[in-house]
């Protein structure tokens, strides 16, 4: 199908481009960007950008669909629909599966079942031990094969750190990325938040920072010695950034994001034991929420991410400390981001950056995707960046409806998105 | 975010914690609960504040002793009182607290007391009655977690005021494991409220808050890792329990090194003002937190904690189901 997006003001972070022109798409691919279309192009649809932004389509580089065996709170129907109205066309979902993404088979078939029309594309990270129990290393270059992008632990530990070393090693060998939460298994035993004057005042046991910086400063040091391609996970505090970049500063090629939450929220928003705000990492101090919005302006931190985790409400409506850690995210990734950019003044093109042309740098995915020009892939994003909505579980389309922004005004709306020049979400009528 | 034991004209709805209560609210109950100290003297120990109410206890974890003294205050209010020991019952077949709350509350149930091991199980409580247009149905947490004992602080506030009067004079020393007690907290936030200038916390840095002197706002904390100096010159020694878990592991070594260190002596006592007073929530660890001669000697008020956790329960339970005046 050609398809002309007309009237828009088109941003791409890769290229710097930011000017209005008429994006032109053929088949699956970006066939022109200007004023004039393409030599005898002849829109089968037009799509109506005025007052819209038209960005690349968003890559989220993390985000739970729950299959297979979650399905209960979450199918992949539901949370393609909500990463399609959240404006993401690529997403990589964590090996926390039930089993594990341990197997080529699983990956195989997740793979296949997330291979449809108006689908973002779905790059897995396969377990980095088997059934992630941090003993066994599984079979990666299998596991590559059948599609893994990285390997990775999701949020469990190594408790082992020969095993990891070995885990490192192996990857490194066949220049595999290693994706790591880093969070120390017996400092993080137990705890429910943030240890701090919070977490001393409502009760809750706590999760030290050294949690991370002990769990980080191990990891780093294994990068360092094997040369495995580290990605972080999911940074969480002020002193864990700072040893990114003192590793970076000795030379280590290291990259790292956050979440959404971890970006606009800290311990407080947990007030009287809001289990929205149970999240895993644990929502730290302001402090750490400030350096980490400041460390993704400077660049000391490379991507934002969702962490989409549907949580069902049955395993959030309990105290705090029994609840599942946590949120909804696909749909806020956007939003979210917008207001960073606006709270901190940052410019929309370096903004973006930040949910486009970095996760996709980070994936290694460096041409033709992730940007506009002529012969990428017509992977796009076209929000109304004045739209106010307010954050509700009925205007939520992913099966999970917790976040801690529910009931918050946010601005960005998504008209339309395409994956692979496929119109898979328009905001003016179901598809 | 309103605080959800306040209705929106400030009032006490349910008693959840004593974080956010006023001076007023604080010394309301206490004034409240002095007449009802006399009802226990009478040949008829009953009042018709409650009468045709029913109180339901929902104990989610044991506790015999406070689970009497609420059944007792109740009684005394002449409440129907139904006690309920959930750890063995539902809980055990998988249903969720707010299944089991919804099912009480169809059984026209007026008052809610709740233990829960878990922080904040009874704001979940109070939240859900409050989303389910229930929150008629009154909650008062019996202790929760780590989190609260608020009626455990009340009485404690009541037996201070009882022996010392004036709060804004007064140097107060807790001791012992901070970090897992939520009597503690609770002590803290009426302590701080009342305006008590110089509140120490006491104990070694295994048994408190990472963040100990900050974890109340503005509040004139202090942490004391030697006794003596946490016991120097105060006039009230606030002993808590160690839990029989915690004495012997990666938290402290042995109950005999714990008393050494941080055991109340007659010895240690003397470094507190001479009219100082000892006060322990109970049940003691003889030897363990507290010497027998402390325990029994003549500034020990524990028992008279007790009774006076009776009259600040029934206080408590007649301002929130009761309306009207206390007799």
């Amino acid at each position: 199908m050609k398809i002309e997006i007309r009237n828009g003001r088109v941003v791409d972070p890769s290229s710097g481009l930011d000017k209005p022109a008429s994006v032109h798409v053929a088949g699956s691919k970006i066939v022109g960007v200007g004023e004039t279309a393409p030599r005898g192009f002849q829109p089968e649809a037009v799509l109506d950008a005025t007052g819209c932004i038209v960005c690349p389509g968003l890559i989220d580089l993390s985000a739970r669909l729950r299959e297979p065996g979650f399905e209960y709170k979450a199918t992949l129907e539901s949370e393609m629909a909500a990463a399609a109205a959240g404006g993401i066309t690529r997403l990589v979902c964590p090996p926390d599966t039930d089993p594990p993404l341990d197997e080529p088979g699983l990956v195989e078939m997740l793979k296949h079942r997330a291979r449809q029309p108006g689908f973002a594309q779905v790059h897995p990270v396969g377990a980095l031990t088997t059934k992630l129990e941090g003993k066994r290393l599984t079979e990666m270059a299998e596991l590559a094969e059948a599609g893994c992008i990285a390997f990775g632990q999701a949020s469990v530990s190594v408790v082992d750190t020969q095993v990891l070393l070995r885990a490192m090693q192996y990857a490194a060998t066949f220049d595999f990325p290693v994706w790591l939460q880093a969070q120390d298994a017996h400092l993080t035993k137990g705890g429910v938040a943030h240890d701090g004057a919070v977490s001393a005042r409502l009760g809750l046991a706590g999760i030290p920072v050294m949690a991370e910086t002990v769990a980080l400063a191990t990891i780093l040091q294994l990068a360092g010695a094997t040369g495995a391609r580290l990605h972080i996970r999911r940074l969480s505090s002020a002193a864990g950034l700072a040893l990114i970049r003192a590793a970076r500063a000795g030379g280590l090629a290291v990259t790292c994001d956050i979440t959404i939450n971890h970006l606009h929220l800290c311990d407080r928003d947990i007030g009287f034991f809001d289990a929205h705000a149970r999240l895993d990492p644990p929502l730290r101090a302001p402090s750490d929420r400030d350096a980490l919005a400041a460390g993704l302006a400077d660049g000391s931190i490379d991507a934002l991410i969702s962490d989409h985790t549907p949580v069902d409400d049955d395993a959030k409506q309990t105290s705090f400390d029994e609840a599942e850690a946590g949120a909804t995210g696909l749909e806020l990734l956007l939003p979210l981001t917008l207001k960073w950019a606006a709270e901190r003044q940052i410019p929309l093109a370096q903004a973006l950056a930040k949910i486009t042309s970095e996760p996709a740098r980070i994936l290694g995915l460096t041409t033709g995707c992730g940007c506009i020009t002529p012969g990428a892939v017509a992977d796009l994003c076209i929000f109304d960046p004045a739209a106010k909505f307010t954050v509700s579980r009925e205007r939520l389309k992913s099966q999970g409806k917790n976040t801690p922004f529910l009931g918050k005004e946010l601005q960005g709306e998504v008209r339309y998105t395409l994956t692979e020049g496929h119109l898979a979400y328009s905001a003016d009528r179901l598809l | 975010m309103r605080n959800p034991q306040l209705n929106e004209n400030g009032e006490l709805i349910h008693l959840l914690s004593l974080e956010g209560l006023s001076r007023e609210i604080i010394h309301g109950i206490l004034d409240r609960a002095e007449p009802f100290t006399a009802v226990a003297e009478r040949e008829v120990k009953k009042v018709p504040l409650l009468r045709g109410k029913s109180v339901f206890n929902l104990f989610f974890e044991n506790s015999t002793r406070t689970r009497t003294t609420f059944e007792i205050a109740a009684k005394r209010l002449s409440a129907d009182v139904i006690n309920l020991n959930i750890n063995t019952s539902s809980a055990a077949k998988g249903e969720s607290l707010l299944d089991t709350v919804d099912n009480l509350s169809a059984m026209q149930a007026d008052m809610f007391v709740v233990r829960h091991a878990s922080s904040g199980a009874p704001y979940l409580i109070a939240q859900h009655l409050a989303a389910t247009q229930r929150d008629h149905i009154h909650v008062v947490n019996a202790g929760d977690g780590r989190h609260a004992h608020p009626t455990q602080g009340l009485l404690d506030m009541f037996t201070i005021r009882r022996y010392k009067k004036d709060f804004t004079k007064l140097a107060v020393a807790v001791v012992g494991d901070i970090l897992h007690s939520r009597v503690a907290r609770s002590q803290l936030h009426a302590l701080a409220t009342l305006g008590v200038p110089d509140i120490r916390l006491v104990g070694p840095k295994t048994l408190l808050p990472t963040a100990a002197d900050r974890m109340i706002e503005g509040a004139p904390l202090r942490v004391c890792h030697d006794l003596t100096d946490g016991l120097r010159g105060v006039d009230v020694v606030m002993m808590l329990r160690l839990q029989n878990e915690r004495m012997n592991g990666a938290l402290l070594p042995s109950t005999q090194e714990y008393f050494k260190s941080y055991g109340l002596t007659p010895e240690k006592l003397a470094l507190a003002k001479p009219d100082a007073i000892v006060m322990h929530p109970g049940p003691m660890n003889r030897g363990v937190e507290i010497d027998s001669a402390v325990a029994d000697g003549k500034q020990a008020v524990i028992l008279p904690q007790v009774t006076f956790g009776i009259a600040v329960r029934m206080a408590v339970m007649s301002m929130l189901a009761g309306g009207g005046v206390a007799q």
